[in-house]
C-alpha cells in the first residue's frame, strides 16, 4: 500500500474460533504485580 | 471505534476493535474526517471527499488512499465492530501467587503489605498448605495446560525451602496431570546467594528483582529494620543474578513516587548497570501519603515516558541497550480479544494463596476481609459472588472505560488500584489510566520507528 503501512494486524472476528483459549500468561504475573497491560502479552496458541 | 493520534511527526490510526494499528499519510487524516466514525455500513460519499480536498490533493492519490481504506475495511482491520466475548470462555483458575511468606525482612516506605505481613501476622506458609494450594490449582485448572505459580510475600527467600519442597511437588503434580506448571518468583533480592540463585535459574521461569532505581531513590524508600538504604546490599546481588541468569527472562523492577517523579534517570541507572529488562511503575498508595502521586504530578511523569522513549533509541545497540515493560507491544503474536476484555483475570482466573490457606482474587486484596473468597482447607465454600463480582467488573461494564480508545491494552485497569482509589471495582484509577495511555501511545511509536527505519533500510 502507499499511504498506508499496517504495524499491528488486528485479531479479527474470523479468529473466534481460536479465541479465548487461555493458555497466555497473567499480566499481573509477568513483571509488574501493581498494575495491568495486556497489549503486552504473547499469544500463546500454537495453532495461530 | 477508530483513534488517531499524532506523535513525533508519525500519524496514527487504532482499530480499537480489532487491535489493528496502521502508520498513515497525513492525507488519510483528512479522509477519514469524512468517514462516518461509528457506523458499520459505512455509507462513504467519495465523489463529495474528492471534491472537497482536491485542492490539497492529487486526484489520484485521493482514489488510491481511499482503495487503500477499502482494503482494510474488507479485510476487518479497520472499523471493525466489536465482537461478543465471553460465551465460549471457560474461567478456570490458572495463576496462582502464593504468599510463601508474610514476613519481610527489610522496610519498604511504600509496602501495600504492611512491610510483608498484609496487616495480619507475621507467617511463614508450611509445606502443606502450599502443597493443598498447588493441588486447588490443578484441580480447579480445566483444560488448561499451562499454569503459573508466583513465589510473592513479603519476602519469598525467607522461606526458601519451603519454595524448593513446592516446586518439587509441583513438577510432580503438573506430570501426573499433564499440565506445565511455570513458577515465577519475585524478591527483594537481599538474600540471594550462589545456591539459591543456581536454584531459581534452574527452575524458575521468570524472576522478578525489586530496585528502585538510583542509590538516593532506593534508599529513600528502601530500607533495612535498622533503617540503612538497601542499594549497596542487593546491587551487587542483582547484577550476579542477571549474569548468571544468561538468556532466561527475569525483570529488575522499581516503583516510582512523588520522590522520584524524574523516574526516566532511575529507568536509565538501571539499563547503565547492565539490567536489560527493566519495569519502573508508579506507587499504589493512599493520596494521603506524602510519596502518592496525584494529577498535579502528570505532565511531569509523561515527560518522563518521552524521556525514556528517546533514551530507548540512544541506548538501542550499546551494551546500555534495555527494555522497558511498559513499553513492549506484541506485534505478531497480540493478545487475543478474549484476553484484551478479560484483563488480569483476579478473581476469577487468577487468585492468591495466603501462609494461612485464605483464597482472595489477588494478592493487593489479601488481608481484605470483604474480598475473602474461602479457604483452602474448605473448597466447597468458594465465594462464587466475590468470583461474579470480579467476573462482571471487565472493561465492557466499565462505564468510563466504554468509548476510551485504549480499553483493549489495559482491560480497564487494576481492580485493587480502583477499589483502593474509589470504592469500585467498577470505577477505574484515572490518574492510572492517563498513565497508561500515554505508554501505550508511546510504545506504538516505538515499534512505529522501528517499523519504518526497517522499510528504509
Amino acid at each position: 500500500m502507499t499511504f498506508i503501512t499496517t504495524l499491528v494486524r488486528g485479531t479479527s472476528t474470523k479468529e473466534d474460533s481460536i479465541t479465548g483459549c487461555g493458555e497466555c500468561q497473567t499480566s499481573c504475573q509477568s513483571a509488574c504485580k501493581t498494575s495491568c497491560t495486556v497489549g503486552n502479552q504473547e499469544c500463546e496458541n500454537s495453532k495461530r | 471505534m477508530i483513534y488517531q493520534f499524532e506523535k513525533d511527526n508519525i500519524p496514527v490510526v487504532l482499530d480499537v476493535n480489532s487491535g489493528a494499528v496502521h502508520i498513515v499519510d497525513k492525507m488519510i487524516y483528512d479522509i477519514l474526517e469524512y468517514y462516518p466514525k461509528d457506523d458499520p455500513k459505512l455509507q462513504v460519499d467519495k465523489e463529495k471527499i474528492l471534491q472537497a480536498l482536491k485542492i490539497r490533493y492529487n486526484e489520484k492519490d485521493l482514489r488510491t488512499a481511499m482503495d487503500e481504506l477499502d482494503h482494510l475495511i474488507k479485510e476487518g482491520q479497520l472499523f471493525t465492530k466489536d465482537i461478543k466475548r465471553g460465551e465460549n470462555f471457560e474461567h478456570v483458575i490458572k495463576a496462582l501467587c502464593l504468599h510463601i511468606a508474610h514476613d519481610c525482612n527489610i522496610r519498604c516506605k511504600y509496602c501495600f503489605a504492611s512491610q510483608g505481613n498484609f496487616k495480619g501476622e507475621n507467617l511463614l506458609m508450611n509445606f502443606e498448605t502450599g502443597a493443598k494450594a498447588l493441588d486447588f490449582l490443578i484441580e480447579n485448572s480445566g483444560k488448561r495446560r499451562n499454569l503459573e505459580v508466583d513465589f510473592f510475600g513479603g519476602e519469598p527467600l525467607m522461606n526458601f525451602q519451603v519454595v524448593k519442597d513446592l516446586v518439587s511437588y509441583g513438577k510432580k503434580k503438573a506430570k501426573e496431570w499433564n499440565k506445565n506448571m511455570r513458577f515465577t518468583i519475585t524478591t527483594n533480592a537481599t538474600l540471594l546467594n550462589e545456591e539459591n540463585m543456581d536454584y531459581i535459574n534452574e527452575n524458575m521461569e521468570n524472576i522478578v528483582l525489586s530496585i528502585d532505581g538510583n542509590k538516593e531513590t532506593n534508599d529513600r524508600m528502601r530500607y533495612t529494620v535498622n533503617n540503612k538504604g538497601t542499594y549497596d546490599l542487593i546491587l551487587p546481588r542483582i547484577k550476579r543474578m542477571v549474569e548468571k541468569r544468561g538468556d532466561k527472562p527475569y525483570y529488575v523492577r522499581g516503583t516510582f513516587t512523588k520522590f522520584n517523579k524524574d523516574f526516566s534517570k532511575d529507568v536509565i541507572h538501571l539499563a547503565e548497570q547492565g539490567f536489560r529488562n527493566v519495569s519502573v511503575e508508579p506507587v499504589v498508595a493512599s493520596r494521603e501519603e506524602d510519596y502518592a502521586l496525584g494529577f498535579e504530578d502528570l505532565e511531569e511523569i509523561k515527560e518522563q515516558y518521552d524521556i525514556l522513549e528517546e533514551a530507548y533509541f540512544e541506548k538501542k545497540g550499546t551494551k546500555e541497550e534495555f527494555e522497558f515493560f511498559h513499553f513492549k507491544m506484541n506485534l505478531q503474536k497480540n493478545p487475543c480479544q478474549e484476553k484484551r476484555a478479560l484483563g488480569c483475570g483476579a478473581g476469577v482466573e487468577y487468585v492468591s494463596v495466603t501462609p494461612e490457606g485464605e483464597i482472595y482474587p489477588c494478592h493487593q486484596f489479601a488481608g481484605n476481609t470483604d474480598f475473602k473468597m474461602g479457604s483452602i482447607w474448605d473448597q466447597k465454600d468458594l465465594d462464587s459472588e466475590i468470583t461474579e463480582t470480579f467476573k462482571n467488573a471487565s472493561v465492557d461494564n466499565k462505564e468510563t472505560c466504554r468509548d476510551c480508545w485504549a480499553k483493549y491494552y489495559c482491560s480497564g485497569g487494576c481492580h485493587a488500584n480502583a477499589y483502593h482509589e474509589n470504592d469500585s471495582l467498577l470505577h477505574p484509577y484515572e490518574l492510572g489510566c492517563e498513565m497508561e495511555k500515554k505508554r501505550i501511545q508511546n510504545s506504538i511509536i516505538i515499534e512505529a520507528k522501528k517499523r519504518l527505519e526497517s522499510d528504509r533500510s
